[in-house]
């Protein structure tokens, strides 16, 4: 009998051995999302900061965030959060044992990015309209 | 580690390594503060984006509404709180180096707790700072 040789393996397999799904993404997201809104805190600690420490500052604050590119990084600001914020209500949903069911688990992760994406433009209309 | 020819018996020599026992603490304030933060995060995000190009005065007198500035605070320090303890499991996660895990979790709180503290301050002084 020929001996039978174990075949190569990876041993401890990671993401490259998995074909993508959309629960795989957002999971990658949610994630990336937080790791970029950690240091984002950092730009909401400049602006308070400069707003504290009176109008010079805050005059320089102000042309930066509302220059074109400030509020385009204000707006993937304000998408990134809520991105991480509707991928959490998905986890709230899971926490409760509920959306296990494939259809279901595949479709809440599918359409996050989808109603994170209306929620912000929600949130700038709303805030454009108050203002 | 301990030798080969430890006397020791292999359940006495991994008693005491086990789990800190605090997972669920963790666990359960990271939900804590992420359900804060639904409420709060949206009533942020209006302020901040109501504010761009607002004239000094009118940008401090909103700050310095109680409301506004009560509800600032509070996401302010659940959102320390909150990316302290996810960016503890991340560090966990990808960093197996003993040592430069026990910094770098280190570094983690005191990055919170800075930015936190300088953002409470901020606002605290627009309150009352005159």
């Amino acid at each position: 009998m020929a001996e039978v040789k174990p075949a190569a393996r990876p041993l401890s397999p990671h993401l490259q051995i998995y074909r993508w799904s959309w629960t795989m993404a957002m999971s990658v997201a949610h994630r990336a999302t937080g790791a970029a809104l950690y240091g984002g805190t950092l730009l909401v600690a400049l602006w308070l900061i400069a707003a504290a420490s009176g109008p010079a500052a805050y005059d320089t604050a102000q042309a930066i965030a509302g220059s074109v590119l400030g509020r385009l990084v204000l707006f993937g600001y304000t998408f990134v959060l809520l991105h991480h914020m509707v991928g959490g209500l998905r986890h709230f949903i899971w926490d409760m044992g509920h959306g296990y069911d494939p259809q279901t688990r595949m479709n809440l992760a599918k359409f996050s990015g989808l109603v994170s994406g209306i929620l912000t433009l929600l949130v700038w209309i709303v805030a454009y309209a108050v203002r | 580690m301990l030798s080969k020819s430890s006397m020791r018996t292999p359940l006495a020599r991994v008693r005491g390594l086990g789990s800190a026992k605090s997972g669920t603490g963790h666990f359960w304030l990271q939900r804590v503060t992420a359900v804060a933060n639904v409420l709060l995060t949206v009533a942020f995000l209006l302020v901040v984006i109501s504010l761009i190009g607002k004239p000094y005065p009118a940008a401090v007198a909103t700050l310095a509404n109680p409301l506004v500035a009560i509800l600032m605070l509070l996401f302010v320090v659940s959102g320390a709180v909150h990316m302290r303890l996810g960016m503890q499991v991340i560090i966990e996660d990808y960093i197996h180096s003993e040592g430069l895990k026990i910094l770098a979790v280190m570094a983690n709180t005191f990055f919170a707790i800075a930015v936190g503290a300088a953002c409470a301050f901020a606002l605290l002084k627009l309150s009352f700072g005159g």
